[in-house]
């Protein structure tokens, strides 16, 4: 029996050891590294390397660029997130309807999502163009310029992003439809239920838990966001779309500043983690995640 | 009834066909000559050009983008599931030590904010002198590819039914035999669903890509499209056409593989 366990122990070292070395190598050493770098004042190309402690995160305090990237983000998150879940569930239950085409119709739904985001950038910044872009041609030729006016910059952007979203929240929201027997509606019509009533009395509770997992990955996504925006509007115009990722990618990697841009990293970090610790312990409280 | 039915799923045919029209915009737009393309009224009038991709193919750096992103793709689809499918077999079958904690942390991984890892692994990458090359972003896309993988496979071998894996054992089978033998052949179809997600995860990657890349050695197609090359003014059909050439992976993926990539995408998100 001991024998056995031992060859057991050893069997789980084996199968288990590489892709722990990868995930301390690739995942945790990085997740620990970026704290110490935030720490420092890094600056390869003129050779500068020194300890500041919390300097990085005291100017940042201060920092209006900053504090405007920390806004940009949240209404970003707030907005898109909310306006996939609305339409996701929509779509969900549209889809829940459907007899014939269902592969078809599941084919348009998640192209959208599945597409790069450097693709959707360049897909919506074509539909903008000033006076070219599908979106003015169809507002019966108005010259908006999406991109470039500060005021809609920023729903410009959240357009793009629930666009290649919707569809994720959509098919959680289906996929979960799917497990419900036509039962449960069938006995609330007995019991009188129409239309509306049904669907806030019935199909939304129902729908709650698979909702909550739904906005937790979103609103990840949605703070770690980056490829859209840095491409599509780059943070402009005047700081308007600028997102604490863009912010600290410039820091990182246009100026070179590896200690500051890594302390905007940790702030992006420490937002996702409080975000998922927030979420989780709503979703222990509902008895869906142990 | 019936007629009533059919034009209700004719009616949400027609609205997804709606919500995915920005696609099909920049499918026409990749086949319309550039003297057409500014002039909004005579958008619907041209015949169809094949001019902006041959642009793209002859004259412009997607092609070998497109070699790097396949190459890419495919090596960290490999590592992850050769990594992952042991580890994977582990947390799911053995008592290992910790495993609540360590599936948590696995879980946790893949929350990691790339921009917060990103400047740890670009100084890694430049001690192993491993910037621009394939190997370099291989291991970068690893590190969410993985916990992925593993996170989605450890469920799957659960599903599976031990009691065939006992007989097995009880012939004398050793667990790389049990692994190799017994579960890898009934894990196939959610193996093809991880592998989906880490193949288009590695695809559509941009972060790590655009800052550990520099040349053409490397390059992805998601960096080549956003760094697109235009002299005077934006080629927006040749822009068209290369979006369109990298879309090609992930539409083949919704449209063939559809069953494995919603498996994937739904196991991953509605588990316990």
């Amino acid at each position: 029996m001991t024998a056995r366990r031992r060859r057991g122990g050893g069997a789980v070292a084996l199968l288990l050891g590489p892709a722990l070395a990868a995930l301390a190598l690739l995942g945790a050493l990085p997740a620990l590294w970026v704290v110490w770098l935030s720490l420092q004042q890094r600056v390869p190309i003129f050779g500068i390397e020194r300890f500041v402690g919390l300097a990085h995160y005291t100017f940042l305090a201060g920092d209006a660029r900053f504090w405007n990237a920390a806004r940009v983000t949240l209404v970003f998150a707030a907005a898109s997130v909310g306006l996939a879940l609305v339409l996701g569930v929509a779509a969900a239950l549209a889809l829940h309807r459907q007899r014939v085409g269902r592969r078809l119709a599941l084919s348009l739904l998640l192209l959208a999502w599945a597409l790069p985001g450097v693709v959707t950038a360049r897909l919506f910044e074509w539909l903008y163009h000033p006076s070219a872009g599908l979106v003015n041609v169809l507002l019966a030729g108005r010259a908006l310029n999406w991109l470039g006016d500060p005021a809609l910059a920023l729903p410009a952007l959240v357009a793009a992003d629930v666009w290649r979203t919707m569809p994720f929240v959509a098919l959680l929201a289906y996929a979960r439809l799917l497990t419900i027997p036509a039962e449960v509606w069938e006995a609330a019509r007995v019991d009188g239920a129409r239309g509306l009533g049904l669907l806030t009395g019935v199909t939304l509770p129902l729908l709650r838990p698979v909702l909550l997992i739904a906005l937790l990955f979103r609103t990840l996504d949605a703070l770690r966001a980056f490829d859209l925006m840095f491409v599509l509007t780059g943070g402009g115009p005047a700081g308007t779309t600028e997102t604490l990722t863009v912010y600290a990618y410039r820091s990182l990697f246009s100026t070179l500043q590896l200690g500051f841009g890594s302390a905007i990293g940790v702030v992006v970090f420490a937002l996702v983690m409080l975000v998922a610790r927030v979420y989780l312990g709503a979703l222990r409280r509902d008895g869906i995640a142990a | 009834m019936t007629g009533r039915r059919r034009a209700a799923d004719l009616l949400v045919l027609l609205a997804l066909a709606l919500w995915a029209a920005p696609f099909f915009w920049q499918l026409r737009t990749s086949f319309t000559p550039d003297v057409d393309l500014l002039s909004p009224g005579r958008l619907w009038a041209t015949p169809p050009t094949l001019v902006h991709y041959r642009v793209v193919l002859e004259r412009s750096p997607l092609p070998a983008a497109l070699g790097n992103s396949l190459g890419v793709g495919a090596l960290t689809t490999l590592l992850a599931a050769a990594l992952g499918v042991p580890a994977a077999y582990a947390l799911a079958r053995f008592p290992v030590p910790g495993r609540r904690a360590l599936l948590l942390a696995i879980v946790a991984s893949t929350a990691f904010p790339q921009i917060a890892t990103v400047s740890p692994l670009y100084l890694l990458l430049r001690a192993l002198e491993l910037r621009d090359t394939w190997t370099g972003l291989v291991l970068a896309d690893t590190s969410f590819a993985l916990p992925l993988v593993v996170w989605l496979l450890a469920g799957f071998i659960r599903e599976i039914p031990v009691e065939i894996e006992e007989a097995a054992r009880l012939d004398g089978a050793g667990p790389a035999a049990l692994l190799r033998w017994i579960v890898l052949p009934l894990l196939a179809p959610g193996l093809a669903s991880a592998a989906l997600l880490a193949f288009l995860g590695a695809w559509n990657e941009f972060l790590f890509a655009s800052a550990f890349t520099a040349t053409e050695a490397s390059r992805t197609v998601p960096v080549a499209l956003a760094l697109f090359p235009g002299v005077f003014e934006v080629p927006w059909g040749d822009i068209a056409a290369a979006s369109i050439l990298a879309s090609l992976p992930p539409i083949a993926i919704v449209v063939g593989l559809q069953r494995w990539l919603v498996r994937g995408v739904t196991a991953g998100a509605l588990r316990d």
